[in-house]
């Protein structure tokens, strides 16, 4: 019988770490992702978990024990933030191509320099190259929910690869929101017993070589299967998300639509964004506006097939990055939606704000005002080349 | 690997002191690089090998691993865990790592096999590098005499971390390297070896004379031979101490000392042998009850 109570997302992701109960998690501390940790560590030493918590000296050496315990067959998770997840970078990328289901919680934190404890996504989006799976929570039931999938997901024989959740930081993080949680059972009965590696470093009796030296006749090769799991992941991220929602009712997919069937202007949002997005978009629709939202839940793999449907019908689509790659081409998530929509029947023109970086507000002014660039550019040909001025915008900057 | 490394010497030997099955980590250096080229392996055991700087982060996790799957009735047989990394690995960029695994009291040995310089990559000096020995990137030349600091201490630094067993031993004496390597297994806890291993291609000798040189510089003192059980020191003892220019003078890496002019950095080297050595011994006599003078 599940039941409702009050949690922010870092105790919600604690609790579904709790009732997941991996064999190992090896983690430090960073703002604002430190409490699931340190809620994790009480339940260890409160004998809740049976988990072996390793309380490494940095974040470096906490994705390189995770690589330590899971190439040796343990379920493993972790958590960290910005400048910790920086600090991981050189270990993401050897964690998917050695085929490690370790699972992250990621709370959304901005990069430094500056240095700033705030929600921004650049710390994630930093990361969109390393072969990792990456799915964003609007809330702390998302984020509950998807952190028990995850397990699921990344330990599926055909994906194997490491997988991350995440939250905004502070904004849901710390926020407290009504969830409902599964019992301890269910939950277990979801991600299964124990990982069962098929292959371990504590098989004694089949010794393996793990994380050998690639020259040139062989590194290619080894590569490519990852970019192929990647994208049999998509299939096996909808059957998790299926069986969850037989199971336990609520659905979930790669992208969600927000009163987006009959809109003729959207934004493109991840994270809590998409949360305060809904508030605007049900005033315009009282209006007689058709406007509409597109969420991205699961940013890798990128699901560019499902996107492009559902934009089909849309005549003007503002994508709004929590992030900027410095590109001058705009922010990580509208190249690639540019990328996905290109050379598709339907055009609808795009434009890019970039908001919210280092936790500044995103209210609903800004997002109506977006909704009014919208307006504006929907009737327009469209402008011939990307960095047109007005089609990359920062929004909520103080000039 | 090159013809006389010490390295394969040092590894076989660690091993083969073990009674138990053995898995290992190997951080990146040398003996990584030489032994597992896709689509070979020279292991016969459990091999891991994640990044350069993290030997002692991973292989905590494989421990945790391990000692969760005891916990849980998975495994049962007893498993000895040893890292392996150069001094590269280990004296520098994999200091940190190497400082939690040891502070944290994972079940495990850490060897370094120690060839003063990053080889792998062409002889670049490391923080166990010898004062005034030649490499890449404190080379001698017309106005510096190759590195310009002294050695760093990893060892007396491992045992101040309070581990149960710390050691320090060279290639070359099979006896002695394999005693100390069953003495670690016997101990449950955190366990660190540094091994002398010369390098003939980073300090220029015949590829013959590598446990010869590794037996010398145990002979001058320039390296000793040590271990400190539960803060106990026990040195070896050479039957005679030779004067460190014997060792010196038989490598390339050091052929610029022995210009005219330098006469005075010979000194300085000697002196610093000497007194490190007779610290070493002042900490032996003293965790021995006795007196220093």
């Amino acid at each position: 019988m599940s039941k409702v109570v009050a949690r922010t997302g870092n105790e919600a992701m604690a609790e579904a770490m709790r009732q997941i109960n991996p064999d190992v998690v090896a983690a430090y501390p960073i703002t604002p992702a430190t409490e699931i940790v340190m809620i994790f560590a009480k339940y260890v030493a409160d004998g809740l978990v049976d988990t072996n918590y390793v309380a490494v000296e940095s974040e470096h050496s906490a994705m390189s024990a995770c690589v330590g315990a899971s190439a040796a067959g343990a379920r493993v998770m972790t958590g960290t933030s910005s400048q910790g997840l920086a600090l991981m970078y050189e270990i993401l990328p050897i964690a998917a191509a050695l085929r490690l289901p370790i699972v992250m919680c990621d709370v959304n934190r901005a990069l430094s320099g500056p240095i700033n404890i705030h929600c921004d996504h650049s710390d994630t989006m930093a990361a969109r190259d390393f072969g990792w799976i990456q799915i964003f929570s609007e809330n702390s039931q998302e984020a509950y929910d998807s952190l028990i999938q995850a397990v699921r997901i990344a330990e599926d024989p055909r994906v194997h690869l490491p997988t991350m959740v995440t939250t905004d930081g502070f904004i849901i993080s710390h926020c407290l929101d009504k969830i409902e949680i599964l019992e301890d059972g269910e939950v277990k009965n979801f991600v299964g017993q124990d990982r069962a590696a098929k292959t371990s470093l504590l098989d004694i009796n089949n010794p393996v070589s793990v994380g050998l030296l690639d020259l040139q006749d062989y590194y290619f090769e080894h590569r490519v299967p990852v970019a192929q799991a990647m994208k049999d992941s998509k299939k096996v991220i909808l059957e998790v998300a299926e069986e969850f929602a037989r199971k336990f009712g609520r659905k979930y997919g790669l992208i969600e639509g927000y009163q987006l069937d009959d809109a003729e202007i959207a934004i493109v949002a991840l994270g809590s964004t998409c949360g305060t997005a809904k508030n605007v978009i049900d005033e315009l629709r009282g209006v007689g506006i058709k406007a509409g939202m597109l969420k991205i839940r699961v940013f890798r793999p990128f699901p560019a097939e499902e996107i492009a449907a559902a934009l089909i019908n849309v005549r003007a689509v503002a994508v709004l990055d929590r992030s900027d790659s410095w590109s001058t081409q705009g922010g990580p998530v509208s190249t690639e939606i540019r990328s996905a929509l290109y050379g598709k029947p339907s055009q609808p023109k795009i434009i890019n704000f970039i908001y919210g970086l280092g936790g500044r507000e995103i209210d609903l002014p800004q997002i109506r005002s977006v909704y009014e660039a919208l307006k504006n550019v929907e009737n327009q040909p469209l402008a011939p080349a990307p960095s047109g001025a007005g089609l990359v915008q920062y929004l909520g900057v103080r000039e | 690997m090159c013809p006389g490394c010490g390295a394969p010497i040092i590894a076989r030997q660690i091993l083969l002191a073990s009674k138990d099955p053995v898995v290992v980590v190997c951080a990146t250096g040398c003996l990584e690089v030489s032994t597992t080229i896709f689509p070979y392996t020279a292991w016969t055991v459990p091999y891991l090998h994640n990044a350069f700087e993290n030997a002692g982060a991973t292989l905590s996790g494989v421990e945790a691993a391990y000692q969760n799957f005891k916990k849980k009735g998975k495994i049962n047989q007893h498993i000895n865990f040893v890292a392996f990394g150069g001094d590269g690995g280990t004296y520098d960029i994999g200091l940190q790592s190497l400082s939690g695994a040891m502070e944290r009291g994972h079940d495990l040995l850490y060897v370094c096999y120690n060839n003063e310089a990053y080889m792998n990559t062409g002889v670049q000096r490391s923080s166990a590098t010898p004062k005034g020995a030649n490499t890449t990137t404190e080379p001698a030349g017309k106005l510096r005499q190759g590195k310009i600091e002294w050695r760093k201490d990893l060892t007396e630094i491992m045992a101040a971390h309070n581990i149960p067993y710390v050691a320090q031993a060279i290639v070359g004496n099979w006896a002695d390297l394999t005693r100390k390597a069953e003495k670690a297994y016997s101990i449950r806890g955190p366990k660190f070896m540094n091994v002398l291993q010369p390098c003939r291609l980073g300090w220029g000798y015949k590829p013959e004379d590598t446990l010869e040189l590794a037996r010398l510089a145990f002979d001058t003192c320039f390296w000793p031979v040590y271990e400190v059980e539960n803060g106990v020191y026990k040195v070896n003892k050479p039957k005679v101490k030779k004067p460190v220019v014997e060792y010196l003078k038989t490598q390339d890496r050091f052929r610029h000392l022995f210009k005219p002019g330098n006469e005075k950095l010979l000194e300085d080297i000697q002196a610093e042998v000497d007194r490190r050595w007779s610290q070493l011994l002042a900490k032996e006599t003293l965790a021995k009850g006795g007196e220093v003078k």
